[in-house]
């Protein structure tokens, strides 16, 4: 087993070069941006292949038809913005990409409240939500700069993933969780620590909290399991019995709001097989309040995402 | 002019084809659907280059309508052009149907675009026109608005981008038809001056008498001259009467969405089939 640490990375960052890397083997990539391409990191496809970049300027209603019409004439547009602007078009990624089956390939970053200064106007943080809402759309949440590569890659593939799909990514740099062995796999749980009674679960942002927790944990004598959960849609209900069977306690991490991103789709599928019994879920994220500007190590804390909080959290409910 | 004569008897079949299938499912969009039947005509009998037996056809010219409660028209071109049986226009609206109330192009081979919430096919046939330019063999790509629809900002952030991406590939036609449900187009919220509107956001904009195939088929085939890459996108907008060729239903706001009865479809056809437009 080889280790290779990468330095901590911004998704986004590793979004923008593998993008700007695919589009010379993938000729049919083609990349949109509303004007934001400098912090989506979509600039560094629009610098190598300015004939494949389209800017449609502060319109992503537009954008997102435009990305429709490019991809349903044959070729795979990565449509980019902040999370929360792109799917706060709602109606146009329902009808005009997911109805339509239109492989379109929506990336949102700046997800969530670890954006810190600019606030909640920019932060997304319903944005899991709304696309888990729509049949046909994958959704997928890298949690480090090789499960974003690898994804990326699949994304650019015309045949491999005929769907649209949501790519939701991170503003601040977040510490490698794999090595470069790393074979990530679409729908499937990874388990990152295996550990008893308690399971960690995260999805982006919140992996490496889950994981810095589970140290704090270890120092206090219990050793969680921690489970990178990078597709919320389609999810491993399958992963999800198989951590109610060999744990007591599932938490979920997650930097989004506590309904309708990973912490519902755990309930979903603990509720649909009938395992509400077997093991207490606890839903950490973003709970019903607005996003504020600030620090993003200090608003995790507040908002009880940061390791120290969650590590807190377990404790209190297995004590 | 036999050409002429030809499209204005296919528009009448056209016509008896829409209000058979509404009567048929008993529901849909008479008025906005017989206002637009000779622009879908001189698009599907004459200037679109397609092939309804390969409507995957790559260099085919698409066709978005954006206005997607009128695609009953569209399903009738694409029954009389030979995309499917003429007696599959009956399954309109029927559980099952591949003939949707408003188009899904999933379930039906031919039909572009989903929409059916306004305001947003304009931007879709923005991205078919862009991706022309960058395929091998290109295509011209049109779409169909209707006059209420472009109260949705959605077609005015495609009406700004167009020009500015020099897409002269692409040709938009407004149904000016001047009703919508809740109304007069003017008094639920007026869009005029209207060709002013699009010329000041650089479109090439030509008026003509949305019945007239005389000044359709012109307003179209000059549309095809402008240069995909650095071009000015065309707006016809098409002067139109809604509830056009039956007499009861002309200009009448009540029949935006209703479908006729058995008597009255039998009134209607006895005028569509007596008579050309």
């Amino acid at each position: 087993m080889t280790t290779t640490p990468q330095k901590p990375k911004a998704t986004r960052q590793a979004f923008g070069e593998a993008l700007a890397e695919m589009g010379a083997s993938h000729p049919k990539i083609v990349v949109c941006d509303a004007d934001l391409s400098k912090s989506t990191k979509s600039e560094m496809f629009s610098k190598k292949f300015p004939e494949r970049f389209f800017q449609i300027g502060i319109a992503e209603a537009n954008m997102i038809g435009t990305g429709a019409g490019l991809a349903l004439s044959g070729f795979v547009p990565f449509i980019c913005s902040f999370g929360c602007f792109v799917t706060g078009r709602y109606d146009q990624i329902r009808m005009s990409v997911a109805y339509a089956r239109a492989n379109v390939r929506i990336v949102g970053t700046h997800s969530g409240i670890g954006i810190g200064d600019d606030g909640h106007s920019q932060m997304g943080l319903e944005d899991l939500s709304l696309m888990r809402g729509l049949p046909t759309m994958v959704v997928l949440q890298p949690c480090d700069e090789i499960e974003t590569r690898q994804m990326v890659q699949l994304l650019s593939s015309e045949t491999a993933l005929q769907q649209p799909a949501y790519l939701r990514l991170t503003r601040q740099a977040l510490a490698p969780m794999h090595d470069s062995n790393y074979k990530w796999q679409l729908g499937k749980l990874d388990v990152l620590r295996r550990g008893s009674k308690v399971a960690l679960l995260g999805t982006g942002a919140g992996t490496q909290e889950c994981m810095r927790a589970s140290e704090i944990l270890k120092a206090k004598g219990l050793n969680a399991s921690v489970v990178n959960a990078h597709t919320l849609k389609p999810f491993d209900a399958q992963g999800v019995r198989a951590l109610a069977k060999e744990h007591q306690y599932l938490f979920t991490v997650e930097d989004h709001y506590t309904t309708g991103g990973l912490g519902s789709a755990v309930a979903e599928a603990l509720a649909d097989q009938g395992l509400t019994s077997q093991v207490r879920l606890v839903r950490l994220g973003v709970q019903d309040a607005f996003g504020e500007s600030g620090e993003p190590v200090e608003l995790y804390e507040k908002f009880g995402l940061g390791a120290e909080k969650v590590a807190d959290s377990v404790l209190k409910e297995v004590r | 002019m036999p050409q002429i004569d030809q499209l204005r008897l296919q528009a009448q079949k056209l016509r008896a084809s829409i209000l058979e299938m509404l009567t048929e499912a008993r529901s849909g969009h008479p008025g906005g659907s017989l206002s637009c039947v000779e622009i879908v005509t001189a698009l599907y009998f004459s200037e679109l280059h397609h092939d309804p037996k390969r409507p995957d056809m790559p260099d085919r010219d698409r066709f978005v309508i954006s206005k997607g409660h009128g695609v009953p028209t569209v399903y009738a071109a694409m029954a009389h052009t030979g995309y499917f049986p003429l007696e599959e226009l009956m399954t309109l609206r029927k559980t099952g149907a591949r003939l949707q109330g408003h188009p899904d192009r999933a379930r039906l081979p031919g039909i572009e675009a989903s929409t059916g919430s306004l305001g947003q096919g304009l931007s879709v046939a923005q991205g078919m026109a862009l991706a022309a330019r960058i395929s091998p063999k290109p295509w011209h790509t049109y779409c169909l608005l209707g006059d209420g629809e472009i109260q949705e900002g959605q077609v005015w952030e495609t009406a700004m981008s167009a020009p500015n991406f020099g897409l002269g590939g692409l040709t938009a036609i407004l149904d000016y038809n001047r009703g919508q449900i809740d109304g007069p187009v003017k008094d639920v919220m007026d869009i005029e001056p209207i060709a002013d509107k699009w010329r000041a956001f650089n479109w090439d904009v030509v008026v003509v008498d949305g019945h007239k195939f005389e000044e359709l088929l012109p307003a179209l085939k000059e549309a095809r001259k402008a240069d995909i890459r650095n071009g000015r996108p065309r707006m016809i907008i098409a002067n139109t009467v809604k509830g056009k060729g039956v007499s009861f239903m002309e200009d009448k706001i009540e029949w935006h969405g209703v479908a006729p009865t058995r008597e009255q479809l039998q009134k209607a056809l006895e005028e569509v089939r007596g008579r050309l437009v």
